[in-house]
């Protein structure tokens, strides 16, 4: 249950991808005989599979090797390509790591760039975008559905005031794309970023969608033999998107029922933890949210133990023991969720696949095993002895 | 068991879970809470909700300064609970003296911690805190 971090090959996708892997190994940029003309062929295929899933012209396609890359060629490309007239950009605090980082790397290259905080709904408040917008301020990127709490930005909106302002609109679909409806552009997205394990597709690709009319400049990152309109030099891996092109061709078929399935099981799985658990926090707007994607803390049990505990399940926690740090998830920070709490968080993930049996199972285990953890925690005997936790003055070590 | 059952059963990733702390997690032992009003009884608390580990433990001592129960109740990962759930296995029974040599590394080294757990091997110090100022407060 932590599709979040990655899905399974859709078997229709791996239909798909098969012939390619065996037969038709064709480099697409070879032109003198057929095996490059039908790997070509194939790869123009996906291309225009991806453009109709986004309602953008294949011509606007990119292909990449991830969104991380994807994130990289949109935030560097634009903020580099246009360095002479603006120097600023503007992001949130929730974002995936590959955009701050790639921010990060550019405020040491000169660049200035603001990370716009959130609302503990942990959606940008658009009023301080507004503010936010300079004069020489190329980029705004905002992701669509967060990949911690699933909640969702107002897209739209933000297309419009960017539009309105003439800054370039970059978000980081990668957890929405083939799962919501997404239109670049009645949204007025100039850029998008997509990601192919996210969405039943292979791992190792994925797809920048960059705006031609009106007309977004990029330098490229990848230099090469000019491949992808020399946005992306290398050989463009045939089999891979034709992977990525049959995931969003079948997302596109799949995605309403899909939601509605997601839908009911998260509902289940959310009703059922708290109805039989007292101090359950959702974190997220429960409005704006995606919804197979929960991130719920459980007050007085760690993320980890909780996680210890629920083997045979996969998921992922914003505890800090699960990560290299001592710090807990930085979007549960930017969220305002406290210290403790955010120690305390998992994040449950419902697919395309998931099962009713699976959500019961993880649910069961769940409320066994918090009542467990709460039986041999500190701090939940001392909440039942009327102790105001907030009131202790813990010990430093 | 085969070793690397752990590593599959758990969703942290490259970290090997010894079979010793999951046992240690799986089946605590000394879960639980003494009379703290008791004179007999001295408990110990340390650590921070916002720090992701808080520790109570527990000892009862008999006239000759002899541990002769001892039981915890952490808020921690299962390196923490594996921790603890030791360090009261070992107290019991020795003296408040004896007790006080148990060392963070002893703990560390019986449950197989991994270097890669530092900042849980500073766990270890807290277990060691615990204890004093458990066995101080008695």
């Amino acid at each position: 249950m932590d599709v979040q971090a990655t899905t399974p090959l859709d078997p229709r996708v791996l239909d798909a991808m098969l012939p390619y892997l065996i037969n038709y190994y064709g480099n697409p940029h070879s032109r003198t005989h057929a095996y490059g003309w039908e790997s070509e062929a194939a790869m123009e295929r996906a291309r225009q599979q991806v453009a109709s899933l986004i309602g953008a012209d294949p011509r606007e396609i990119i292909f990449t090797s991830g969104a991380t890359e994807s994130n990289n060629i949109a935030i560097k490309g634009v903020a580099r390509f246009y360095r002479s007239r603006k120097k600023h950009l503007i992001t949130t605090q929730t974002e995936h790591k590959c955009v701050l980082d790639s921010c990060r790397s550019l405020e040491a290259e000169g660049f200035q760039v603001t990370y716009l905080p959130v609302q503990k709904s942990g959606i940008i408040d658009l009023k301080e975008l507004e503010a936010a917008i300079q004069p020489d301020t190329s980029l705004v990127s905002v992701m669509t559905v967060n990949n911690e709490i699933g909640v969702k930005q107002p897209i739209a909106e933000i297309g419009q005031i960017c539009s309105s302002r003439k800054v370039y609109f970059h978000t980081d679909a990668a957890q929405a794309v083939g799962k919501i409806p997404l239109n670049v552009n009645d949204m007025k997205i100039d850029l998008m970023s997509i990601s192919g394990h996210k969405i039943y597709g292979p791992k190792g690709v994925g797809a920048i969608y960059i705006r031609r009319r009106p007309r977004v400049r990029v330098e490229a990152l990848q230099s090469g033999g000019g491949q992808e309109r020399g946005m992306r030099s290398g050989t463009v891996p045939t089999p891979l998107v034709v992977g990525l092109g049959a995931a969003c061709e079948v997302a596109q078929q799949e995605m309403e029922y899909d939601h509605k399935r997601i839908s009911k099981l998260a509902e289940r799985l959310i009703q059922n933890i708290m109805k039989s658990l007292p101090d359950v926090v959702m974190n997220g707007d429960p409005e704006h949210h995606y919804p197979g994607c929960i991130n719920l803390s459980f007050a007085y049990v760690e993320g980890e133990s909780l996680l210890m505990a629920l083997k045979d399940v996969a998921l992922s926690s914003g505890s800090a023991c699960t990560s290299a740090s001592l710090e807990p998830s930085y979007v549960l920070r930017a969220i305002g969720t406290d210290e403790d709490l955010a120690h305390s968080s998992i994040r449950f993930g419902i697919g395309r696949f998931t099962t009713e049996e699976e959500v019961d199972y993880t649910v069961e285990k769940c409320i066994q095993h918090v009542k467990r953890l709460r039986e041999m925690s500190p701090l939940w005997e001392m909440v039942q002895d009327g102790i105001d936790l907030k009131s202790i003055k813990w010990t430093q070590h | 068991r085969s070793p690397r059952l752990p590593a599959r059963e758990l969703s942290a990733p490259a970290r090997l879970y010894h079979k010793k702390v999951v046992d240690h997690y799986e089946n605590p032992r000394n879960v639980g809470s003494l009379d703290k009003t008791s004179k007999n009884v001295g408990t110990g608390l340390v650590g921070a909700p916002a720090c992701g580990d808080v520790m109570k433990l527990q000892i009862q001592v008999d006239e000759k300064g002899k541990i002769v129960d001892a039981r915890f109740k952490t808020f921690g990962c299962g390196s923490a609970i594996a921790s603890s759930s030791l360090a009261t296995e070992w107290v019991k029974g020795k003296t408040v003296e004896e007790a006080l040599t148990i060392k963070n590394t002893d703990i560390a080294k019986e449950l197989c911690l991994p270097p890669v757990k530092l900042h849980c091997s500073r766990k270890e110090g807290m277990r060691n805190i615990s204890l004093n100022s458990s066995m101080e407060v008695y």
